[in-house]
């Protein structure tokens, strides 16, 4: 038995093989993700299909169009049939889409405007960032509005003085009598301020020192600029009101808690272009008599509510998927309702409804084309207007295209931004 | 010994009333009531003194004068003499018609996009997602208007179809027309039907006179007429669907007994088709086909330009939001249940089928709603295109015509409320119905 011959027993590994080159490198993705059966190949190649089509379609008439020319009629004959886009609509109305009617010497105010603005989110949105920025986030606000508008600088200086009343006040009161004076004091002057005093006050000193810019009419307002300033005082706006609208509706002060409701349902029932008819034509008569405030004020008015209502609900989510012990954790530790709701509940119902609050944003600032339907002149008014022109009747592409891709940039950066903060507040828990 | 005395008796202070919480919730409840109703009465006292120095009355009597405008899409008979408030019917049939048209459209396509942007497939679910981003992030109004100057400015006109050999062409064997003007589709008609029924009879309404003298009953007499071809249509639907019903139950009660299940489609569908179709041949069913005579095309049903584009433009943007949804709902589904069902023994279809789709539907539907009520409430922007939904006639013609914007506004804003909450409440009862019982 023992010169029996053994069978073959290999004593060393083999040398690992390559893959198969089908399996591996561009070959292999291709295969795996586009190939890998025969559904999925035809929905490949049709897709393949329509990217070429869309193409073709597009890429000659995009980049073959016509830059310089004063009307629809000049393109044609320049183009000489060949189908390509008039880009020189864009080129000719690119400032009245952008401002409107605003006065063209005067364009550096809403851009001073918009930058200023962006300084002021970056402490806000990015940490970081140097904490003195703060100061121009507190008075943008301020002066944001009265680049736009222009006029005297002591309208903004009392508006701002109204907050100055009411801290001081709170102050003096607070030590001097009791807190909870202070509360109710405070707010009270700053009231009183606003409502008889900033007007006679700003009145008074303008007339001693005359300071201010040239005053720019509502009605001049157009294109994206009239877009951006509704929806950036819509957003601003309905975050305070919607968070108070939530912690109203998830209240247990029953009167408190109907109302909300009330207001949310009913808000959330309605369109908002009937929110706009009502600010064009029936706010007037639940003012007193003479009250004639602009209409843009009233429309944005208007937008601030309804995209409350809409922010309530996002937030009261949030507010709801907070565990129980959260509350209860705040409650025993002794901290009083506004304490728990700032310290504790709010910093992460907040980042439970990032999603839902950027998502409302950009509704918002889509709907602020609503708008173009009471007549006011945003980039889609100002579309109809153009295309109303004898120049420029018949042209559809172009102008719908720009706008839509303008629209596009701001709203998809929007929600770009929304997944940042998403995975930078991500604590691995929820 | 300790001896048990009540504690001492508090007498109330007025300081209690803010720093005790028994009592603090009371008087910020009375102090925010009495705000609301000192705002709400200052605004009703304005427009009060407002609406009598204009001299105009808060009354709604001017919805029963003839309204003088006419209305070019209307699904039940209407007339310039007709009144106000048959505008307004008019008007809210035809928003209820575009938001169910879209809600159907945007549901079959968001439900696609939202698998094909889930696929494995690379180009397929990049294709899906350029889709979605690209409509979601550009407003609804635009996609109305673009729509509309679309179907206006390159749609071919009536006269290209004429001739021999004309520049445009119609689809589907010959029967249906896109123009410039509308989309002409065939129109179901019945040879030998059974008319329609007046309903709601009002009999101050023109026609209606000769019917109280003992005369016929006028076509014009009542608030809108029911076809009664097609309610038995719809019943005779009903019982097929309900006999088909009976026989799945009884393939279960057979399976559960012998194991072995009866096959039921063949059944079912000959139970529901069959009926149908044979009456549908009693009632003499036919197309009635658009032609062009003319100028124009005659017959078939015409569907303007404006209800078009805003129904593609809503139902191609909600179903951008739709396909989120899908994709979302579907991504919530655990993967240790299909796993799991796998590990039965279930196929791939099965699966989805019997396993994921059932609980992803629980996801879906809540948010799916909210998508019908924005559709709903979008459809509102047809006063854009010129579509005379409820906005248009109620809140734009009789507005501008009567002067009456406080009432004309708020019936308006009643319209959509009554419109968004039926459709809200009866959505949450089939939710808490299907909502998962948790013990």
């Amino acid at each position: 038995m023992s010169d029996k011959v053994t069978a073959y027993v290999r004593t060393e590994m083999l040398e690992e093989k390559a893959p198969p080159s089908l399996n591996t490198g561009p070959l292999g993705w291709i295969r795996e993700n586009l190939f890998p059966n025969w559904f999925s190949s035809i929905l490949t190649l049709v897709s393949l299909w329509i990217i070429y089509k869309m193409l073709v379609a597009f890429i000659p008439w995009a980049f073959g169009g016509v830059w310089n020319a004063s009307s629809l009629n000049e393109c044609r004959e320049i183009l000489q049939g060949v189908d390509a886009a008039c880009w020189a609509v864009i080129h000719e109305r690119f400032w009245q889409l952008m401002y409107g009617f605003y006065p063209d010497h005067l364009y550096w105010r809403p851009n001073l405007a918009l930058i200023l603005l962006i300084v002021a989110l970056v402490p806000v949105l990015f940490e970081g960032a140097p904490r003195k920025l703060l100061w121009i986030s507190v008075a943008t606000p301020f002066v944001g509005p009265w680049l736009l508008w222009g006029g005297t600088i002591w309208t903004p200086v009392a508006a701002a003085l109204g907050f100055v009343v009411g801290i001081a006040v709170y102050r003096l009161t607070a030590s001097a009598l009791s807190n909870l004076a202070g509360l109710v004091l405070g707010p009270l002057a700053a009231v009183i301020w606003w409502i008889l005093l900033a007007g006679r006050f700003s009145d008074l000193v303008s007339s001693i020192l005359p300071l201010g810019i040239e005053p720019v009419e509502s009605r001049m307002f157009g294109g994206f600029m009239l877009a951006i300033t509704l929806g950036i005082t819509g957003i601003a706006a309905s975050f305070p009101l919607g968070i108070i609208l939530a912690l109203g509706r998830q209240s247990n002060l029953i009167i408190v808690k109907t109302l909300s409701v009330g207001f949310i349902e009913f808000i959330r029932g309605v369109p908002l272009i009937t929110l706009l008819f009502v600010a064009q034509v029936m706010l007037a008569y639940f003012l007193p008599k003479g009250t004639d405030f602009d209409i843009i004020l009233r429309v944005m008015i208007m937008i601030t509510l309804f995209a409350a209502a809409y922010m309530a609900e996002v937030i009261r989510g949030g507010l709801a998927a907070l565990p129980k012990g959260q509350y209860e954790a705040a409650d025993a530790l002794g901290l009083n309702y506004w304490q728990a709701q700032r310290l504790i509940i709010m910093p992460q119902a907040l980042k439970i409804a990032i999603p839902g609050i950027v998502s409302t944003f950009i509704g918002l600032f889509k709907d602020t084309t609503l708008v173009s339907i009471i007549g006011l002149a945003d980039p889609i008014g100002w579309v109809k207007f153009i295309q109303a022109d004898a120049a420029w009747n018949g042209i559809v592409w172009e102008l719908y295209g720009f706008v839509a891709l303008v629209f596009f940039i701001i709203c998809f950066s929007m929600s770009r931004y929304s997944m940042y903060l998403e995975r930078k507040l991500e604590t691995g828990h929820k | 010994m300790t001896t048990m005395t009540d504690p001492p008796r508090e007498s109330f202070r007025l300081s209690m009333l803010l720093y005790d919480s028994r009592y603090r919730s009371m008087t910020i409840q009375i102090i925010v009531l009495m705000g609301f109703m000192l705002g709400a009465a200052w605004l009703i006292n304005n427009a009060v003194q407002n609406l009598a120095e204009a001299g105009k009355t808060f009354s709604f009597r001017f919805m029963s004068e003839p309204s003088g405008y006419d209305i070019n899409q209307r699904l039940i008979d209407y007339s310039s003499r007709s009144t106000h408030a048959r505008a307004a019917v008019v008007g809210i049939l035809n928003t209820l018609l575009v938001a169910l048209m879209g809600c159907i459209a945007a549901t079959v396509l968001g439900v696609i996009l939202g698998i094909l942007r889930l696929s494995k497939n690379w180009m397929v679910s990049r294709l899906a997602a350029v889709y979605v981003e690209a409509m979601r992030n550009v407003p609804v109004l635009l996609w109305i208007v673009l729509t509309m100057a679309i179907m206006v400015e390159f749609m071919p006109a009536p006269r290209e179809f004429r001739g021999e050999e004309p520049e445009a062409r119609m689809y589907l064997f010959d029967s249906v027309a896109i123009t410039n003007r509308g989309v002409y589709i065939p129109e179901p008609k019945f040879a030998n039907g059974l008319g329609d029924i007046p309903v709601a009879i009002s009999l101050r309404s023109e026609g209606c006179e000769s019917y109280l003298e003992g005369g016929e009953l006028a076509d014009s007499c009542g608030l809108f007429q029911i076809s009664l071809d097609l309610w038995l249509i719809i019943a005779v639907l009903l019982a097929g669907i309900f006999t088909a019903k009976l026989n799945v139950k009884r393939a279960n009660r057979i399976q559960a007994a012998t194991g072995e299940r009866p096959n039921t489609l063949w059944v079912n569908l000959a139970v529901i088709i069959l009926p149908t179709l044979a009456v549908l041949w009693y009632l003499g069913f036919y197309l009635d086909k658009p032609e062009l005579k003319g100028f124009n095309f005659r017959g078939g049903i015409h569907m303007r330009n404006s209800l078009i584009a805003l129904w593609l433009a809503l139902s191609l943007y909600t179903a951008a939001f739709i396909a989120e949804i899908v994709r979302a709902g579907i991504l919530a589904i655990p993967k240790g249940q299909s796993e799991a069902a796998a590990a039965l023994g279930l196929r791939q279809g099965k699966i989805m089928r019997l396993v994921i789709l059932p609980q992803a539907w629980r996801v879906i539907f809540p948010p799916l709603i909210s998508q019908f009520l924005n559709l709903t409430k979008n459809s509102s922007l047809a006063i854009a295109v010129g579509y005379m939904d409820v906005t248009g006639t109620l809140g734009g013609i009789t507005l501008n015509q009567t002067g009456r914007e406080m009432e004309t506004v708020l019936l308006l804003m009643l319209v959509y409320l009554v419109i968004s909450l039926s459709i809200s409440s009866v959505m949450n009862a089939y939710n808490r119905r299907n909502a998962l019982k948790e013990r």
